[in-house]
């Protein structure tokens, strides 16, 4: 029973291909099942596809071949507005991403697209801020913001829609040590399911339980972080590697 | 509204004036300067009671007269077609102090003179009394195409981004040496804003897939509030007074 178990995962891909329109393959048959709450960091050199599988997951890219299925949801044209609020994008840049006059605004933009209004609104934008402690924020204007506050809000513009599944995109890429130390116990404190791209792989271990390693538009290896991370070979053959005077 | 987007037109305040919803201000800005335009230009008293006007206005929301005149020098480079034009004029001519001036183009002058002055003020009143970004929701509520709003919005946005991105080019070339001070050495500058634009619509790109990813359909969610006919009453009584103005002034012309 193959679809039943599709139906209780958080994220189903299979045989997911896509090429660029000029003609460059970033995903050449790409298998990856998340279960419902299941963190998983998503590895893998510049170029690998990771960026280009994150935008088929909410129907930004549209597969050439394959399928992606969400929450039991295949993406499909007709289901767009659906997966995309299932599914929350946080990009790498907070400035591609915060684009309202002001904070609460930006929260308010997703949730209001898909229809909440109202009183409604107003308490999914608090509790959205709240989650990433920026309350106190709500009314000024991201430019005024710094990094960190602008990558929490950021996050906060799509825990506002609710998501079944969070994909985030280099969390913690620019990031100030301690910036990175908070976002990192913001984003542990959520039970949402989440994939991570990440080229850190400190971050992963502190993160992600299970990770998967994506190069040259196929998934080369899934499994338990802490396994996958001592394997000094296998990541040295994809252009990973711990930093300086890091050992698991 | 929110901190930001502080610009340099804008006097933030609490008065009747700032108070007053933004799209009933954009609607009596638009038939104050109507009204001017519409004056006959013979009638030199009415462009003082137009004047007159404003300075009520300007009195309730508080805001000195001086500062919207250093604001006004906007006008000058328009201000020097009309200084030249009663040399310019045809006959009849008139002799001032053993100079030849053009009646018509002594009237031409006075027109652009002072209804540019006074749309200039009118603009500059609308400006110094509403942020930005109550200008864009104002414009949203009078159901402008949202097209317009929505790269109002995207705009008012990124300016800074942008500005801020060719600042860090700018001071990258500059840290490589580079020290433009003749024209045939602007091409690195050039190119400069060559790149600046490309990134620019990569940014573009980006934003727009961020905005489809939270469901995004084309509209940019309403806010502001609607107005009361109060309000109504309250911010085009200035405008109406001006249209009352030069219907007199085409009476008695």
């Amino acid at each position: 029973m193959v679809g039943a178990v599709n139906a209780a995962a958080a994220l189903s891909v299979r045989g997911l291909s896509f090429a660029y329109p000029d003609g460059r393959v970033a995903l050449s048959g790409v298998d990856l099942l998340v279960e419902r709450g299941e963190r998983v960091a998503l590895l893998g050199p510049n170029g690998a596809g990771k960026t280009t599988l994150a935008l088929h997951l909410n129907g930004v890219l549209m597969p050439a071949s394959g399928t992606v299925v969400v929450t039991g949801l295949p993406v499909r044209r007709e289901n767009l507005r659906e997966i995309r609020r299932r599914v929350g994008l946080v990009f790498q840049d907070p400035d591609d991403q915060l684009f309202m006059p002001t904070v609460a605004d930006d929260v308010a933009f997703g949730p209001a697209n898909f229809g909440v209004r109202g009183a409604q609104l107003e308490q999914r934008v608090v509790q959205a801020l709240a989650a990433v402690g920026m309350v106190s924020h709500a009314d000024r204007s991201p430019l005024h913001l710094s990094g960190g506050q602008r990558r929490r809000v950021a996050l906060a513009t799509v825990l506002a829609c609710e998501p079944d599944i969070l994909v985030l995109d280099e969390p913690s890429a620019n990031l100030e040590p301690v910036a990175r130390r908070e976002l990192a116990e913001t984003l542990a404190e959520l039970d949402t399911t989440m994939l991570m791209i990440t080229h850190d792989l400190p971050y992963t271990a502190q993160l992600c339980p299970r990770s998967v390693i994506m190069d040259d538009g196929v998934v080369v290896a899934d499994g338990p972080t802490r396994e996958l991370l001592a394997d000094a070979a296998l990541l040295a053959k994809h252009r990973l590697e711990l930093p300086w005077g890091f050992a698991l | 509204m929110g901190a930001g987007h502080v610009h340099p037109l804008h006097r933030p305040g609490d008065s009747p004036v700032h108070r007053l919803p933004p799209q009933v201000k954009i609607v009596a800005a638009l038939l104050a300067v109507l009204a001017v335009v519409a004056t006959p230009r013979e009638v030199p008293l009415a462009f003082a009671v137009h004047l007159l006007v404003l300075l009520a206005v300007w009195r309730v929301a508080g805001i000195p007269v001086r500062w919207f005149a250093t604001r006004a020098v906007i006008e000058l480079p328009f201000v020097v077609l009309a200084v030249l034009l009663p040399f310019a004029g045809g006959t009849p001519r008139v002799h001032v102090l053993g100079t030849s001036l053009s009646v018509g183009g002594l009237y031409a002058a006075f027109n652009i003179l002072a209804k540019g002055t006074l749309g200039v003020l009118v603009s500059l009143t609308l400006a110094a009394t509403t942020p930005l970004r109550d200008l864009v929701l104002g414009l949203q509520r009078l159901r402008a195409p949202a097209i317009v709003t929505t790269i109002a919005t995207l705009m008012l946005r990124y300016l800074d981004v942008i500005a801020g991105e060719a600042r860090r080019m700018r001071l990258a070339r500059v840290a490589r040496g580079h020290d433009p001070r003749f024209v045939f050495q602007a091409g690195a500058t050039a190119r400069g804003m060559g790149s600046l634009f490309i990134r620019s619509y990569e940014r573009g790109e980006r934003v727009h897939l961020a905005m489809l990813s939270r469901g995004w359909t084309g509209v940019l969610p309403e806010h502001g509030r609607a107005a009361s006919p109060a309000q109504w009453l309250a911010a085009l009584a200035p405008a109406a007074l001006m249209a009352l103005v030069a219907a007199v002034a085409w009476w008695v012309r």
